[in-house]
């Protein structure tokens, strides 16, 4: 006995008055014409004016919506969701040196931020120290620089690491900056078993959209294995990695590519994890996914709840995951830079809001919210309050955390949940057929779609079918702002403060790690040849970022940047 | 043949960042544009892009950034450019800028500093009338 939500006779009945009611709005249009030729979301979907049952007549309530907390998750992983325990909110955070970062860190939690989240300069992000010639100019502009393990520690300074939870982006080097969290956790006395938190780790999407680029995919592929290992076993309240589609879809992707892409880059992460001889039910519960929020509202709140179920059901079809926690799509949301303006940059506050909204009803687990002055720099303390009380706003004041995924059953709302999950399985199945990401990154496929979406979507800005206020509508210029300044000097200092830090070190127990690390990546992978146990050593040793980054490029060399437009 | 050559443009990203919606959005539409466009792809250091710029023969050099390290990476394009004789090609810029930063990347020679929101026809437009191709081919 299946459970559809209308029985045949009450669609017949709906379908009849709905031939009469269409008619109704045929006449009536020509009278007062629609405002558009053609109405779709910010991703080019195109949306009917009205929807009624008959788009959804073929659902089944239990199979494809269900409960809370139960396959195939739909309304939401947990079985209480805000009832009982807000989102975490989770500013991304970093700026300047290790002591500004935790400055800004202390601010955002006692103004009631539940949640840390590094952001990285982008020598750090790329696996380079501040001395390094690649790096000039860039210490400390879009995050914090971390270099070695007391960066480290001075980021962190005051904060207990067993309460908080912390989130890293970081890619590449992600195995070394959580060997460093770890190994500055344990220096403080933590237990690694009781840390808890993510690391971004997803290579592939770097490949795709991102663009932090260091070793070539497949031994890329081998270092997130190895952490997932390392994590499953010893440090188990971690996230090993946090599978992102908000890269790809600030490159330009539509919501679908979004999905599709990055719910591929989750199978290929598990595939190789099976390879590598791990048990599906035993690491992929810590797996996290991260999506973006863009600013068409109900396409968000569709993709949030599609994401879900399309896990679920790959998990539970394709890889034959037993345990409903390896099933669950948790995630991340940030709303959408690229939905910003540097004109009329005030109006960001309501983008951020609305999207914020669509994160909440689309059910997520943390959020971050842009601040208003985000697509100038990192954000000042002023800006970053407003950004902060917005979720606080919406959190307490406006009452849609009261109700559990409060649009399930919309007509719109799930068909286009439907639709997304369609479109998305036909790009997986494309994908499957090419034979997978990383092939699919070698023909330049995710990288080329996502591009032609980006172009789409400027030109139909120029030529006005896209709105944006204050660019093509009721255009602005860009004012002047006050915004935060790094400080040119920091990275002088940077690099003193590590050129003492190097003078310091014991040469031959740091010497004694390196090999270490550098046998373990010569050697076949394995649970024996797994990178953290010597990286947590070779940090401890004093061995900074880029030691430990140099010894992956020198076993596996490097990957740039394939340069197609 | 009195033809002139079509302008040939280096679409280049310096620095570290890898936000290269704009720089690629920008080379197809100078592509589409009729123009000849060679991109760099990203983390290019300034002597790669110069070197580059040289080896391709290029008449106008498009430097897309938005991690805040142009004040280092574009002054020193311009410098390189001169040491090696070629600055004569036309350098601009795009991406994210303090407003008061930008009167000092003119004052280095950088030509035009285009800013979040410009129209990809308004560049088409500048390019179309300030780049001259440097020199006409021979052949």
């Amino acid at each position: 006995m299946g459970t559809k939500m209308f029985s045949e006779s009450a669609i017949d009945r709906i379908e009849q008055e709905y031939k009469e009611w269409l008619e109704e709005y045929q006449k009536a249009l020509q009278k007062l014409p629609e405002r558009l030729e053609r109405f779709s979301t910010v991703s080019d979907m195109e949306v009917k004016s009205l929807y009624t049952p008959l788009d959804i007549k073929n659902k089944d309530y239990l199979e494809d919506i269900g409960f809370p907390g139960r396959y195939p998750f739909t309304r939401g992983v947990q079985t209480t969701m805000y009832r009982a325990r807000l989102w975490t909110m989770r500013m991304f955070a970093g700026l300047g040196t290790a002591e500004q970062t935790n400055e800004r860190f202390h601010y955002l939690i006692d103004h009631g931020e539940t949640g840390l989240s590094v952001a990285f300069d982008f020598p750090t992000l790329m696996g380079y120290d501040t001395d390094s010639p690649l790096a000039r100019g860039e210490c400390g502009r879009c995050g914090v620089a971390v270099d070695t393990i007391e960066d480290m520690q001075r980021l962190f300074a005051g904060i207990n690491l067993e309460e908080v939870t912390t989130s890293m982006t970081i890619n590449p080097p992600a195995s070394v900056i959580w060997a460093m969290y770890i190994a500055n956790a344990e220096n403080e006395g933590y237990n690694r078993r009781k840390l808890g938190g993510t690391i971004q780790n997803d290579c592939l999407k770097e490949f795709i959209a991102q663009k932090t680029l260091m070793l070539p995919p497949e031994p890329s592929l081998r270092l997130v294995v190895d952490t997932i290992e390392f994590g499953t076993r010893e440090v188990p309240r971690w996230n090993t990695i946090s599978i992102s589609g908000y890269h790809i879809r600030e490159a330009g992707a539509t919501a679908v590519q979004e999905l599709a892409f990055t719910i591929y880059d989750g199978i290929t992460y598990v595939e190789e994890c099976v390879k590598r001889g791990l048990n599906v039910d035993d690491f992929a519960g810590r797996l996290s996914f991260f999506w973006n929020s863009h600013i068409d509202f109900f396409e968000e709140i569709a993709k949030l709840r599609a994401a879900r179920r399309l896990w679920a059901r790959i998990m539970k079809e394709r890889f034959g995951a037993q345990k409903p926690r390896s099933m669950m799509c948790r995630f991340h949301v940030q709303t959408a830079g690229c939905s910003l303006t540097a004109q009329e940059p005030y109006n960001n506050i309501i983008r951020t809001t609305t999207e914020a909204l669509a994160a909440i009803l689309g059910g997520c687990q943390s959020l971050h919210t842009n601040s208003l002055d985000e697509v100038y720099m990192i954000p000042s303390e002023f800006a970053v309050k407003i950004a902060l009380r917005t979720q606080q706003i919406l959190a307490d004041e406006v009452g849609v955390a009261n109700v559990i995924d409060p649009l399930a059953g919309s007509y719109f709302v799930e068909a286009l949940t439907d639709r997304m999950e369609e479109e998305a399985n036909e790009y997986i199945r494309k994908l499957d057929e090419m034979g997978g990401m990383v092939a699919a990154i070698e023909k330049n496929y995710p990288q080329m779609e996502i591009a032609d979406s980006a172009y789409r979507f400027q030109q139909q800005v120029e030529n006005g079918e896209k709105i944006i206020i204050g660019i093509n509508k009721f255009p602005s210029e860009i004012p002047p702002l006050e915004i935060l300044k790094i400080d040119p000097e920091i990275e002088r200092l940077q690099i003193e403060r590590l050129h003492q830090f190097k003078e310091r070190r014991n040469k031959v127990r740091l010497q004694k790690a390196l090999d270490e690390l550098r046998r373990r990546c010569e050697g076949p992978p394995c649970w024996e040849n797994n990178v953290m146990p010597a990286l947590i050593e070779a940090v401890k040793a004093g061995a900074t970022e880029q030691e430990c980054c140099d010894v992956y490029r020198e076993v596996f060399g490097t990957y740039s940047d394939p340069a197609s437009f | 043949m009195s033809q002139e050559r079509k302008l040939r443009v280096l679409v280049a990203k310096p620095g570290l960042d890898g936000h290269d919606r704009g720089a690629r959005i920008i080379a197809r539409a100078l592509r589409d544009a009729g123009f000849e466009v060679i991109y760099t792809g990203c983390h290019q250091t300034p002597e790669q892009i110069v070197q580059t710029a040289i080896q391709e023969d290029v008449d106008l050099i498009g430097l897309s950034i938005l991690s805040g390290a142009h004040n280092y990476s574009f002054p020193r394009i311009m410098e390189l450019l001169k040491e090696n004789g070629a600055d004569d090609i036309t350098v601009i810029g795009g991406g994210i800028f303090p407003l008061e930063d930008i009167p000092k990347l003119k004052e280095v020679g950088i030509k035009e500093i285009f800013t979040p929101g410009t129209k990809l026809e308004d560049i088409i437009k500048w390019v179309r009338e300030n780049v001259k191709p440097r020199r006409v081919d021979a052949a």
